[in-house]
């Protein structure tokens, strides 16, 4: 058990390790040592990763303190592992991902001045998402939940001469904020309530506090644990940029691709998923929190993909993609199918990894033109780049057999199943961004690599597929974009999680599912029957009508549907009003305070107010110390006379 | 633990007499001697301190280290020092500090060197004074002149405007604290005599003299921390001070109000404490909501920061009036880690501020393409001033905000603002100052920092990282101290 002890910390502190490395001494060592020795390193962390998923696989659960952060009053505060099968599979994915982006940032980095630095960064959010994985405790969850914010906003800065960049990582950050802003003040309800902030603890009294109430709003009792949820969840939406705090994901794609692979895809925005099922004890007790868990996935889910179809930029579809298959993970934590959303989320990773560097892969051989409509025929001349790409669309859009169908259609199914309010807004969500996926999904394919090369003359000489340190990655990649769904049987029906997802009896979506699951083959041809299918093939073919047959179709509708078309483009008009609403409202209120509060009032009124008081009254009282005589006598003689006056008065 | 020894009375004097020494290296042509003296000095200084951490025991409750001397016999005024699990480790932020405060100092002052120098160490030891006296007068004589040296630093060494900063800085510190003498002879009356602290902790008071004593702690602390909306001195004074009285200003000086609520204010008249904590908290939300927002609009880096220490205060008060030990525990270690943090802010805008001559956030950036190691340095600080989790930042704040929602969820809510608000503000300005294409020609002539600026650098970072990975320690000097003082609290004194 020692041993596995040190695995496990060997896993986080491996990646650390190469991103001190490469941070602190990348100047001395260069660039070919920097990758060496934290790719060497992120080698050693996938080996830990699965050495302990093995370990995990023959029922071993660990549930244990490194160090004691801190203690106050009767509360320790610990950093600590709990390694059970949830969280072996997310070590296993992230630090996979992670080992496959680091390979291919030496062809995508290679020129780039900041070489070192971008190992390290990507090094310590591997360190940080691991720690965010692992943690026994919402201390640590927290911990590991604004590091790998921090690590984002570093990497969506990283090329700090870029006003949009740091435009970009800044919102990014401030919006990420918001959401954890919610999400310290449930751990605090947690703290409060449970006297601690240990999983295992928290987890085993919950269902004593399921009658509890709260009076935030005094008179107005609520249940604790939807306030706690819908708390947690706020933060959930900040980090898996969830409507309506999804604004920065589309703005992060400034920065360089394999981090928008490895963050903005595959791994950070997944934590707000992985953090609902880890709490899926508490959840359970909280159909409201549910029902909102439900809503905000479909809206975003629908919305988002809408948005997906108007956009230009190769790396912009593939965001809003994101965003919508995050809804689609949300939607299924809300239907409490908690295991097809870490499932969703794991055959995500793959594929749209897969999708991202394949578009970064485009983009070099492009020259750095993200433009789609610049493109067109990229086929012939990286044909890697191109079946990756193709099978990660299929996967994405979830054709039978593609790991995305798996998941997807298993999502879709859940919430058919789920019985509380909101499951049937969710339901049409879902159903209708079938189509909406398909067709953008497709559109991108076409517009990129079919039809008519309509780049400049010079990028088009000097077309050509990427070197080996980029396609490899994609490769082997695309291999679980493919396959990972057939591990549906395992994950979603054969209680492959254990007790680390817990689901109440009242909820049984999955149960229900598992009486009609007949085996992977049986999915598949049922899928053929139902609704998802023919609107998936319905997408796909009205892609390929309006971008191969009738190409100037598209220009048509949006002539027509001219204010939709601005909306969509606009995207909802929703930055405009943030920008205008909150950040101007904060200047405004901000200077307001100052000139008028701190200024004004209290340095002219008080302060100053003060010291002008202090110098009148001392000019007023100078005035009687003239020096002359006669004022002096005059003084006298009026005062000796009031005083005689009052005497005789008052006999 | 090293009975009889004087060991407070050696870490108040020795700065103090070094301080004297290098006041008498005279002019400028002394300057090299006057600053390596100055150098040695205050690193022996930290070196004697060290026992006070290696052999303060915090299991026991009450006072360690005491010293106990006749003073002034006619009104029964003693030579009385001794320190808690709260003093030691204020009085070790404050010896930290001089150090890295005369490094810093080492070019950037040219003219009055060894008064420049020597006026840190003196109010070095003078603030250690303030942190160990236990007895009212004494106290209040420390109190008192540690506003001299600072006075004279922004007023010789500051800015264009420093008269006007420093008189403003002088008299309202001054108008406050007059009230706390009143308070002081007023206890020395009802105590029967004495001028002990530890007398009139145990000493009975109705409550109405509770109120008025109170006030007049409350004018002297408040404006010393300072609180909304008495704060309106601090900005003034930052921006005119150099570089070094700022860091000695943030770090230190403010920390000698929070630590004058929890020495006078609540365990002398714990009623009126209580009474009022709704209106402190107010205050101390205020300060954290109103003043996160004037520091979003500053355009002057240096006020910025300095409106960031109100807001950052604002957590201090707001922990001691929720009566309960995160609260306590967490505002102690706001006040240590806004310490270290505010003392690296300063530090970073003073290291541009000396190449380029401006504190204008207008005049930069693009400083990281011509600065690439102090953008780093100023990105970590920045990120802790942000509150980030694994900086020390972070720890004062989780914890006050985990007490606030024990005592009322929406104390909670307005104090947790700071993660947006303290963000915000931090960040746009780094990003205004650091990132982006190098602006103006000024940027383009920039040189990275040397290596003494990398080394007060990295020692501020260690602390930063040290505190925020592995807080346990500082905790656990603090916790019977703070359980005595919640125990004390909670008996009536009426």
């Amino acid at each position: 058990m020692i041993e596995m002890q040190k695995l496990y910390l060997l896993v986080p502190m491996a990646p650390l390790a190469g991103a001190l490395i490469a941070g602190l001494f990348g100047r001395l060592i260069g660039t070919t040592w920097s990758h060496r020795v934290t790719i060497a390193l992120m080698l050693v962390c996938v080996a830990a990763s699965i050495a302990v998923f093995v370990d995990v696989l023959k029922g071993n659960v660990y549930n244990g303190s490194v160090y004691t952060w801190m203690t106050s009053g009767a509360t320790h505060f610990e950093i600590g592992f709990l390694i059970d099968r949830l969280s072996a599979t997310m070590m296993v994915v992230v630090s996979f991902v992670s080992l496959m982006v680091h390979i291919y940032t030496i062809g995508y980095m290679r020129e780039d001045p900041g070489y070192q630095r971008f190992f390290s960064y990507i090094s310590l959010f591997t360190f940080s998402m691991l720690m965010l994985v692992m943690a026994n405790n919402f201390l640590q969850l927290f911990f590991g939940w604004e590091a790998v914010g921090l690590v984002s906003y570093l990497l969506i800065g990283f090329w700090y001469t870029r006003p949009t960049a740091i435009y970009a990582n800044l919102k990014a950050f401030l919006v990420n904020r918001v959401g954890d802003f919610g999400f310290l003040l449930g751990i605090g309800l947690v703290l409060m309530y449970f006297g601690t902030l240990d999983y295992a603890t928290v987890f085993a009294q919950a269902p004593q506090m399921a009658a509890q109430t709260i009076e935030i709003i005094p008179g107005l009792p609520w249940m604790l644990m939807s306030a706690i949820c819908i708390f947690l969840f706020i933060g959930a939406m900040g980090k898996s940029a969830q409507f309506p705090l999804h604004v920065w994901l589309p703005d992060s794609m400034e920065g360089p691709t394999p981090i928008s692979a490895l963050i903005h895809a595959a791994t950070m925005v997944t934590a707000g998923i992985f953090m609902v099922a880890r709490m899926s004890p508490l959840f359970e007790l909280s159909d409201t929190a549910l029902s909102v868990i439900l809503v905000i996935g479909g809206i975003t889910t629908l919305f988002m993909a809408l948005v997906a179809i108007v956009q230009n930029d190769i790396k912009r579809v593939v965001a809003y993609s994101t965003l919508s298959q995050l809804g689609y993970m949300t939607v299924a934590l809300g239907a409490s199918a908690y295991s097809a959303a870490i499932f969703h989320l794991m055959t995500h990773a793959f594929f749209k990894s897969v999708l991202f560097l394949g578009a970064g892969s485009v983009i070099i051989a492009m020259h750095h033109e993200q433009d789609m409509r610049k493109m067109g025929g990229l086929k012939k001349y990286m044909p890697i780049t191109y079946w990756t790409m193709f099978f990660a669309a299929l996967a994405n859009v979830g054709v039978p057999g593609f790991s995305g169908f798996f998941s997807k259609d298993a999502i879709i199914e859940a919430v058919h199943f789920a019985a509380i309010p909101g499951a049937n807004f969710a339901y049409l969500c879902v159903l209708i961004t079938v189509f909406v996926t398909a067709f953008y999904t497709f559109r991108m394919l076409f517009m990129t690599f079919h039809g008519r090369p309509r780049m400049d003359h010079h990028p088009k000489e000097h077309l050509q597929e990427s070197p080996w340190v980029i396609t490899l990655p994609l490769i082997v990649l695309v291999v679980p974009a493919i396959g990972a769904g057939w591990l549906i049987e395992s994950m979603l029906f054969g209680d492959y999680f254990g007790s680390a997802i817990q689901t109440g009896s009242q909820h049984e979506a999955i149960a229900k599912m598992a009486t009609q699951f007949h085996g992977v083959w049986g999915m598949m041809t049922h899928a053929f029957t139902t609704m998802p299918f023919w609107f998936l093939v319905g997408g796909i073919f009205t892609a390929w009508y309006f971008y191969m047959v009738k190409i100037n179709l598209p220009e048509k509708i949006k002539q027509i549907f001219g204010p939709l078309y601005t909306l969509l483009e606009r995207k909802y008009y929703i930055d405009e009003f943030y920008s205008w609403f909150f950040v101007g409202g904060a200047r405004a209120l901000g200077r307001g305070l100052w000139k008028f509060g701190d200024v004004k009032i209290i340095d002219g009124f008080f302060v100053n107010g003060t010291a002008r008081v202090v110098v009148w009254t001392a000019m007023l009282v100078r005035r009687f110390q003239s020096g002359y005589i006669y004022h002096y006598a005059f003084t006298m003689i009026v005062g000796v006379f009031v005083l005689m006056s009052l005497w005789l008065y008052r006999t | 633990m090293l009975f009889g020894f004087p060991l407070l009375s050696l870490v108040i004097w020795l700065p103090i007499f070094i301080g004297i020494l290098v006041f008498a290296t005279g002019g400028d042509h002394n300057a090299r001697l006057a600053k390596w003296l100055a150098l040695m000095g205050s690193v022996l200084s930290l070196l004697v301190a060290i026992p006070l951490y290696t052999q303060f025991d915090p299991i026991m409750s009450g006072m360690q280290f005491v010293e106990y001397h006749a003073w002034i016999e006619r009104f029964n005024i003693h030579y009385h020092l001794g320190v808690d699990g709260v003093a030691v480790p204020l009085i070790l932020l404050n010896c930290f500090t001089t150090p890295l405060v005369v490094i810093a100092s080492w070019q950037v002052i040219s003219n009055r060197v060894s008064q420049y120098m020597g006026a840190f160490l003196v109010m070095s030891g003078i603030v250690n004074g303030v942190f160990s006296s236990l007895d009212a007068i004494l106290f209040f004589v420390f109190w008192e002149t540690s506003l001299i040296p600072m006075f004279l630093i922004i007023g010789i060494w500051g800015g264009p405007n420093r008269v006007y900063a420093a008189i403003k800085f002088f008299l309202y510190t001054l108008m406050g604290s007059l009230l706390m003498l009143v308070a002081f002879i007023y206890l020395y009356n009802v105590s029967g005599g004495s001028f002990s602290i530890l007398d009139y902790h145990k000493l009975p008071l109705p409550f109405v003299p509770q109120i008025l004593i109170f006030v007049a702690f409350l004018m002297a602390f408040a404006v010393k921390l300072p609180m909304w909306p008495v704060h309106t001195w601090l900005p003034d004074a930052h921006v005119e001070a150099p570089t070094g009285g700022s860091v000695v200003l943030a770090a230190i000086l403010l920390k000698l109000g929070g630590y004058g609520f929890l020495r006078f204010s609540l365990p002398i008249v714990p009623d009126a404490s209580q009474y009022l904590a709704g209106m402190m908290i107010g205050l101390s939300l205020i300060a954290v909501v109103y003043i996160g927002l004037v520091a979003l609009v500053q355009t002057d880096m240096k006020k910025l920061i300095a409106y960031s220490s109100v807001s950052h205060m604002g957590f201090v008060t707001l922990g001691f009036f929720l009566f309960n030990a995160y609260g306590i525990e967490g505002a102690m270690v706001q006040i240590i880690s806004h310490g270290f943090i505010s003392g690296a802010m300063f530090l970073c805008v003073g290291v541009m501020y000396d190449r380029l001559h401006s504190r204008q956030i207008s005049d930069y950036g693009g400083v990281a393409n011509k600065m690439p190691i102090f953008a780093a340095f100023f990105m970590l600080f920045a990120l802790a001033n942000a509150g980030l989790p694994g900086t020390s930042g972070f720890v004062g704040e989780f914890m006050v905000i985990m007490a606030a929602i024990k005592v009322n969820f929406w104390y909670a809510f307005f104090a947790a603002t700071t993660l947006v608000f303290g963000a915000a503000y931090t960040l746009w300005m780094y990003k205004r100052v650091v990132f982006g294409v190098v602006a103006s020609p000024g940027v383009e002539g920039l040189t990275d920092v040397t290596g003494r600026e990398i080394l007060i650098l990295t020692i501020l970072a260690t602390a930063v990282l040290w505190l925020g990975v592995y807080p346990l320690p500082l905790m656990e000097m603090m916790h019977t101290t703070v359980d005595g003082l919640l125990a004390h609290i909670a008996h009536s004194k009426l």
